[in-house]
Parts: structure tokens; sequence; C-alpha cells
């Protein structure tokens, strides 16, 4: 019994490369080799000196060794640079720039419910933290206003590029807009009655130059469990049409 | 209004706190008329469960008059008594769609401090610690109660509180517990641990035709009340050795099934007992399982452990190798109480139970620092306490 629900409740998907962990890769491959291999050979020739001069070679060839090992660099971080493989593919966001997240979760409703819902992206601020409101500008584009933790208010179009009727919505962000970001949602009803498998992949830029990268700093450091939250209070609002909270409650002062 | 708050280990305070008001459109606000001390608070008083905060509203055993409902309730009117559940279920998720009300998706506004601890969280509590919720507790005036359209059941007319009270958790608790054993016709249930859950599923046993039951405790006023009131025979493990004296009561077998009312603050004789002490003392376990120890090596080949006793976090050796060589059958947690209580209150209704036989203590809200301190030590034969507001 217990296996049974076990499996069947929210789950994330296991393939996600989604928020990258610190340090994350951010060296291609050559780059890591040759680091290696010239750390590593800085080092030993230094600790054969067997002088303060040697110690301090060895030193400076440790840092290249992390590198090769890790694939991490805290200088390419800090700059916003990446040598490494792109993460994703065929998105708005530069390869090699963007943070994905893949984020499932399994709502007692039918896909057609959940679709249409969705599709009304107004209704997206319902149940988003961040996200202010959304405005639909025509069948396609929207305007979408989010308020960070610190209360900054960002502002950006989006358009829809691909929709499949109770299966998928997928938009960007508009060439000219200040935040770089593309995702999608994925509606699939699974067999003998267990609900639809509500699947959201997100991609955003976290290292634009530009001094606000929105997106990034409303989804904070750990995207993920913020897009988890997301859906499971879309799931609340498609399940019971509330949202559980505990804000304004009475408490004690223990005074 | 006046309410019961969590104000650090061992100290609970009654304070004065603002009125609850409706939040969400399935929320009832219910005047409290009876609410209970429930073992499990206990281990919020003794600090073994993690998110408390201080000023959280204690309290999951209550009941009372429903003065305001949101507006989606409609099952629900001003004045009707109702009993409130001790979890928060929504009653329209996969888990609620299946009867398991605890285990309810859409409950818990802090789900994720449960998802980081246990992978997935259940329902959402009454005044249970922040990982549970933290919804403000019954131990009050008034509470607010969430979903009011799926769990409080309204009780008629000619049931006094005190009978009907306990179907808010521990009634249920006891019933679930017995069921879990899958009793047949001939069969023995030990049950450790004779505070109100372990009295009531030795009740609750009977009830779905257990041959025997044997009740285990080290407390002579709670052994004496298990076997006067409830009719079990009796093991005092403190002057007996329970696994010698359970085979011998059972030709040597060891009992069909076994019943843990104890949970995670057990405690335990000699050296093993005091070596738990020591490591939860030293953050080493946080749960003494001395009592489940037992119950594996006690129970029958093939037999069933049900565990209603509450377990918060980590526990030490476990013998896992003995449940696994004899095939034991273990099932526990949170009670699916919304899938009890009707057919509980009907029980009730035509007089064939009352669990009101329990109470020792009868005291007001004002009264609960000295109650907590009364119950948690067994104080003055306590057994279960219920206040007035």
């Amino acid at each position: 019994m217990s296996t049974a629900i076990a499996s069947s409740r929210i789950h994330r998907s296991e393939r996600r490369p989604t928020e990258r962990p610190t340090p994350y890769v951010n060296v291609g491959d050559t780059e890591r080799l040759l680091s290696l291999l010239g750390g590593t050979a800085l080092s030993l020739f230094g600790l054969s000196r067997r002088s303060l001069g040697g110690l301090t070679l060895a030193a400076v060839g440790a840092p290249f060794i992390y590198r090769g090992i890790t694939g991490h660099c805290g200088g390419y971080q800090r700059l916003g640079i990446s040598t490494a493989s792109p993460v994703g593919s065929a998105t708005s966001v530069r390869a090699g720039h963007g943070v994905k997240v893949d984020e499932s979760i399994v709502i007692n409703r039918d896909p057609s419910t959940l679709w249409r819902y969705w599709r009304n992206l107004e209704n997206l601020g319902r149940f988003m933290r961040h996200l202010e409101c959304v405005e639909e500008i025509d069948n396609r584009r929207s305007r979408w206003v989010a308020c960070s933790a610190l209360g900054i208010h960002f502002e950006w179009q989006a358009e829809i590029i691909n929709e499949k009727e109770n299966e998928l919505i997928a938009w960007r962000s508009v060439d000219d807009s200040q935040v770089d970001t593309a995702g999608s949602v994925h509606f699939r009803e699974l067999p003998n009655g267990r609900g639809t498998e509500v699947r959201v992949v997100l991609k955003y830029d976290a290292h634009a130059k530009q001094l606000a990268a929105p997106v990034a700093r409303l989804l904070g450091s750990s995207p993920c469990q913020q897009i988890h939250e997301d859906l499971q209070h879309f799931k609340q609002v498609m399940e019971t049409g509330e949202i559980a909270t505990i804000q304004g409650q009475p408490r004690g002062r223990c005074g | 209004m006046r309410a019961v708050c969590w104000c650090g280990t061992g100290r609970v305070h009654v304070e004065n706190v603002p009125e609850p008001r409706i939040l969400n459109p399935h929320d009832a606000i219910v005047r409290v008329t009876l609410t209970a001390i429930c073992g499990s608070d206990l281990h919020l008083y003794d600090g073994f469960i993690p998110t408390m905060e201080k000023g959280d509203i204690l309290g999951h055993e209550f009941m009372g008059e429903v003065v305001e409902v949101g507006k989606s309730v409609t099952n629900l009117k001003s004045g009707d008594r109702v009993v409130v559940p001790f979890a928060i279920s929504c009653g329209r998720c996969f888990f609620c769609h299946k009867q398991l009300f605890s285990l309810c998706d859409n409950t818990n506004p802090n789900a994720w401090i449960a998802e980081k601890l246990y992978g997935y969280s259940g329902a959402a509590l009454f005044g249970y610690s922040h990982m549970m919720g933290g919804y403000a507790g019954g131990q009050a005036e008034y509470v607010r109660v969430p979903f009011a359209d799926v769990g409080p059941v309204t009780i008629p007319d000619g049931l006094s509180d005190e009978k009907v009270l306990f179907l808010s958790d521990i009634l249920p608790t006891a019933y679930q517990a017995a069921l879990n054993c899958d009793i047949e016709p001939g069969d023995t249930v030990a049950v450790w641990g004779c505070g109100p859950v372990g009295l009531l599923s030795i009740k609750c046993a009977y009830l779905l035709k257990a041959q025997r039951v044997i009740a285990i405790d080290r407390f002579p006023d709670r052994l004496r009340m298990a076997r006067e009131q409830c009719e079990a025979e009796i093991i005092n493990y403190e002057q007996t050795d329970v696994r010698e004296a359970l085979n011998d009561m059972t030709s040597g077998q060891g009992p069909d099934a076994c019943i843990d009312a104890v949970g995670l603050e057990a405690h335990g004789p000699g050296f093993l007992g005091k070596f738990d002490r020591v490591k939860t003392m030293l953050m080493q376990e946080t749960d003494r399982a001395y009592a489940l120890r037992q119950i594996i090596q006690a129970c029958r080949k093939g037999g069933r452990v049900s565990i209603p006793g509450v377990y918060g976090g980590l526990i030490d050796k476990m013998p896992m190798g003995s449940a696994f060589g004899k095939g034991l059958t273990m099932r526990m947690g949170q009670t699916h109480i919304q899938a009890y209580m009707k057919s509980l209150l009907d029980v009730i209704q035509r007089g064939s139970f009352d669990p009101s036989f329990i109470i020792s203590h009868r005291g007001r809200l004002s009264d609960a620092p000295q109650l907590y301190e009364t119950f948690k030590h067994k104080q003055d034969s306590c057994i279960k306490v219920v206040m007035q507001p």
C-alpha cells in the first residue's frame, strides 16, 4: 500500500540538470584537461625544488588542479563566463548561460481543466508566489509583473511560441525584453484515474550581463524549490479552490 | 481570547491572544466547549518535536459550537455542535479519495519542511509544530477550522461533550490501531502502554473480536484500569520479564498482534533504557524505541505490529533482522480520523461504548500549566485531562 502511495505522489523529474549546485561546471572539457595537466606539472615541479619559491609555484598550480577536477572556476563565475557545454537547446536563453528547472506534480483533475486554467495566463498570478500579475495583451503576447523578496518590481513581455490543447503551452520572453527566459508546461493524463502529471520546464539566464537578472533574483538560490512550491499551490487551487495558509491567525507572545 | 501557548520546553502559558478569523472559503470558526491534553502534546512539551515556535497555540483534541462559516462551507451552520478531527484534510486529493485523510496533499502550508525530513508531507495537524502546518490549536476559547466541510462531524443532542470529545483523536486512533492488527478469531493481542490510546485500543481489539488482550505497563493504577475496566490480562514490566511472561501466556507462540501505544519517549528499565536516554540527550538518536524493539522480539512469526504511538525522527538499534526473520507486518501512521468518526459516533450513540471512562482530571484552560505537569509525571493517577475554556 505504502509503496503505491509513495510513487504516485508529487515527484521531481529524475532527469533534471536543474538548479546548478555550487560549484557548478563552467569550464570546458579541453580547458579542464589542460588545467589539470598544467596544474599538476607546476605543483610537482614546485614541490621538487624544496624551496620557498618552489612552494609558491606549487600553490599557484593547486587551483588549476581543482579547476581541472571539478570543472568549476571561481574567476569565471564572478565574471559570468562559462566555456562549458551548453545546458540545453532550442530556447531563447543563450546556450551555456541558462539555469534550467524541471519540476513535476500530480494533480487530481483532468488535463483539459488544468490546461484551460493555465492558458488563461492571468490566472498564474494566483499561485505563483512572486508574480504580481500577468496581463494578456493579445492571444499570444502578455505582460508579466513580478516583485522580488526585496520589493523590487520587474516587468517583461512574453509570447506563446507553441501550444497544443490539453497538452502543452510554451512561451519565451520577447527579444527586446530585459528578461531572458523560456518555459513550457506539459499536461499528461496518467492511467487508471491517477490524475494528470503537470511538468514545468523553465530556463532563464542567471548570469546575464545586465545589472538586474530579474528571474534569477525572483527565484533566488533555490529555483527548483520555488517552482515546486508554486506547483503545489497550483495543485491546491485546482483541487480545493484555495491555498492553505496560516497567515493572519492568532499566536501568543510568551511575554 | 484565552489560549494555551507553547513557550519552550516544559513551559506552557495561558495568554490573551486575538480571536481567530476566517482566512479561506472552507474555514469555520468554532467556540471550544471542551478540549483535552493528548499524550502526544507531551512530546511537544518535552521538546521532542522540531519546528515549534514560542507562542504557538497548542491542542488538537477539541470540540465546540460553530459560530461562523466561510462562504464555501455549506454543510455546517452557526450553532452546530461539532467534534473536529486533529488532522486537517482537503477531501479532494488522491489520498483523501482513498480515505487516507491524514496523508492529505493540500493542507500543509509548510510542506517543504516535512518533505526535507520525511521525503513527502502528510496532512497538517492542529497545534503540532510548523513542520505539520503551524495551525493554531484548540486549547483556546475559539479556533479556526480549515476545510470545515470535510473534517468536523455534527453531534446530535443528548450526547454529553465528554462522551464524544475523543472522536477527535484517541478513539479513532485506538480503533485504527486495532484494525491494523488484522484480528482473526482466536487472536491474542498485546498492547504496550496503558495510557488513553492503549486503554481504548484494548476495548477496540475486543470490539474487533480479539480472543484475549494482554496489557503491558508499569503504573499499577493504569494496569488496574486495563484489567478492571477493559478486561485485559496484565503484565507489569518492572516486576516481570515481558518476553518470558508473554511466552508463557501464549503457549510459547507469542502474541498474534502487538500494539505500540507508547511511541518515541519509551521508558526502558536496565542498561538499554539508560543507554537510549543518554543517546537522545547527546542528539545521537531522536526517539527512544525501547517498547518497539521489545514488540518486534515478542511478536509471533508472521504476526502484525501496529504502531499508533508517535515517532518523529531516528531510532537506534532497530531489530530489523528479527522483523524480517519472522516475516512481520508493520503498520503505522497518523490516524485517518474522518474515515472512522461517523461509525464510532454510532457505536457511542447506541450506548454500547463510552470512552469517557478514561478521564481522570477535569479543569479550566487557566489550569493548563499545572495540568501539563500533572499529566507528564502521571501524578495523582492522571490518565486523561480535559479542560473547559
